[in-house]
């Protein structure tokens, strides 16, 4: 899933000023999980947009409503009233969310409310964590399932470098270096040998940062 | 390929060629400074000529910004010393390296330790963005593919080959311990011609990696020096075994320290007793010695440790 944090209140209400009518949306789907964007969390928004405007003097009308999926032109298609109605859009979805907004809705000033963080999992009860960097070529096979690229901090792919002490990385204490898992999961599997091959330079090319990416399904396309 | 004319050496380093002799080598670290001073580099460069075969020169260590390696590589070879370059994966990507290395090897440097790099985290510019495109052992095997294939990277060609001795470090402290060796391997798989290891005060460890290294026979595909760093006070003893990621210092050289006024002075003593042990050791081919920010007291190490004068090719 996509994990993502609330942008700071007094971010969100310094760029709402000078609005009179401005719609929250929020999405149903992994800012839902991860507290930050669903339909509690547009309420929560939408009132302290409200109480704050009162506090200072400022006609504020706020609207409020979630979507089952921002980042799908479908899902959005019933909030485009509001949109047009509107001064101005928060979206609480990640940045996905946003951009669905924009394209959908031209040209409707679109203000992200979240920071969108990474793609991880939750492991524990209010505990996400990193677990996939979208590098575009998965080695998870070769590391027993553990991935070095969103997980170590150097992205290292041939083993650990000289700071990983005591299973954790240079880093920080509360992160495990990677490559220890990685090597006590193929030791168990009986599999060391994986980590003794060199492994080439990544491709990159196919990993964020080069272009953007595409996936393109003929048969899905029509024509 | 390697050249006919330098006798089949592969960078003709005096580091290389005293390595061949059988000499027990003595390379020392010299840390550039944070301006752009070449005084401060020849003053530092003073102080070491004369008392170690090469020297490093390191690259933003710790991730703090620092005049560049090899511009001070440089700055050394015109005062006739030679130089080793260290490069990390930090801050550069392949492009980039690529072209230092071409860059270097015209300038003269003959020797090349390649890292992956201390974490951007723990420097002055925490919010750089760490690049690490290659991981030390593949900045290994494209130098080496540049040095004895003619080829870049990419596998395209390149015109005049980067002549490099190439070094590496390895951390016999760190876990997975057993993979270390595993790690050397690699290595040296991967063109690795010497090795500079982390401090050494954990000597026991030590000798048990080196036992492996042995029992694999990577002593002899490869020369390994032996990390050596004076500790200046007591402060930098307890800064170095809480704060210092990757490195082991046992309680009994904490105690030393305390019982000790001196401290200075029972630092160089604890050096030298390393140096005496490391020699002892079979596969250990020199020592590497890292003053961090007192190069002053190099000169007392080499000496007091009977390695003068520093054999001349």
């Amino acid at each position: 899933m996509i994990v993502a944090e609330s942008k700071l209140f007094e971010e969100i209400n310094k760029l709402v000023k000078g609005y009179s009518k401005v719609s929250v949306i929020g999405c149903g789907d992994c800012v839902t999980v991860c507290h930050s964007g669903g339909q509690k969390q547009v309420e929560e928004l939408a009132l302290k947009l409200r109480i704050a405007a009162k506090r200072e003097g400022r006609k504020l009308e706020v609207k409020e409503d979630t979507v089952l999926r921002q980042c799908e032109q479908e899902y959005v298609e019933p909030v485009g009233d509001y949109i047009k109605d509107c001064d101005a859009v928060i979206s609480i979805a990640c940045g996905i969310g946003v951009q669905t907004l924009v394209e959908k809705f031209p040209p409707a000033r679109v203000i992200p409310g979240l920071n969108t963080t990474f793609m991880g999992a939750p492991v524990q009860p209010g505990l996400f964590l990193e677990r996939c960097a979208g590098c575009g070529e998965c080695v998870l096979d070769e590391t027993g399932g553990f991935c070095p690229v969103s997980r170590c901090s150097k992205s290292l792919l041939n083993g650990p470098c000289g700071g990983s002490m005591g299973g954790k990385c240079e880093v920080a204490q509360d992160i495990p270096c990677v490559w220890h898992q990685i090597y006590d999961q193929l030791d168990k599997q009986g599999r060391l040998d994986c980590m003794d091959e060199i492994k080439p330079p990544k491709r990159w090319s196919v990993s964020t940062g080069s272009a953007p990416r595409k996936l393109e399904i003929k048969h899905l396309q029509g024509g | 390929m390697d050249n006919a004319n330098n006798n089949n050496f592969k960078a003709g380093s005096n580091l290389e060629k005293l390595l061949r002799k059988g000499e027990f080598v003595v390379t020392a670290e010299l840390g550039p400074p944070r301006g752009a001073s070449r005084e401060m580099v020849e003053g530092k460069a003073k102080i070491l000529k004369g008392f170690a075969d090469a020297y490093n020169l390191t690259d933003c260590q710790t991730a703090m910004v620092r005049l560049s390696s090899i511009a001070s590589g440089v700055m050394l070879l015109n005062m006739g010393m030679e130089p080793i370059i260290q490069m990390t994966c930090r801050d550069r990507n392949r492009i980039a390296m690529q072209s230092d290395i071409l860059g270097a090897a015209a300038l003269g440097i003959k020797n090349l330790l390649c890292l992956t790099g201390d974490h951007q985290c723990f420097g002055d510019h925490p919010e750089a963005k760490g690049v690490f495109d290659l991981d030390s052992i593949q900045l290994l095997n494209m130098s080496r593919q540049m040095r004895d294939e003619s080829k870049f990277q990419s596998g395209g060609e390149l015109k005049v080959e980067p002549r490099l001795f190439l070094g590496a470090a390895e951390n016999p402290f760190a876990d997975p311990f057993k993979f270390r060796a595993v790690r050397l391997a690699k290595k040296i798989a991967a063109g690795c011609d010497f090795i500079q290891t982390q401090i050494i005060y954990n000597m026991k460890k030590f000798e048990e990696w080196m036992g492996i290294v042995r029992d694999m026979g990577l002593h002899k595909k490869v020369s390994i020096l032996a990390g050596i760093t004076p500790i200046k006070s007591l402060g930098m003893a307890k800064y170095m075994k809480n704060n210092v990621p990757g490195l082991d210092v046992p309680d009994e050289i904490i105690q030393r320290l305390q019982d000790t006024k001196d401290k200075k002075a029972e630092g160089v003593n604890i050096c030298l007793e390393t140096v005496e042990q490391v020699k002892n050791i079979e596969g250990v081919s020199g020592v590497h010695i890292m003053a961090i920010e007192w190069e002053e007291v190099i000169p007392e190490i080499v000496e007091r440790a009977g390695l003068l004068p520093r054999p001349t090719l």
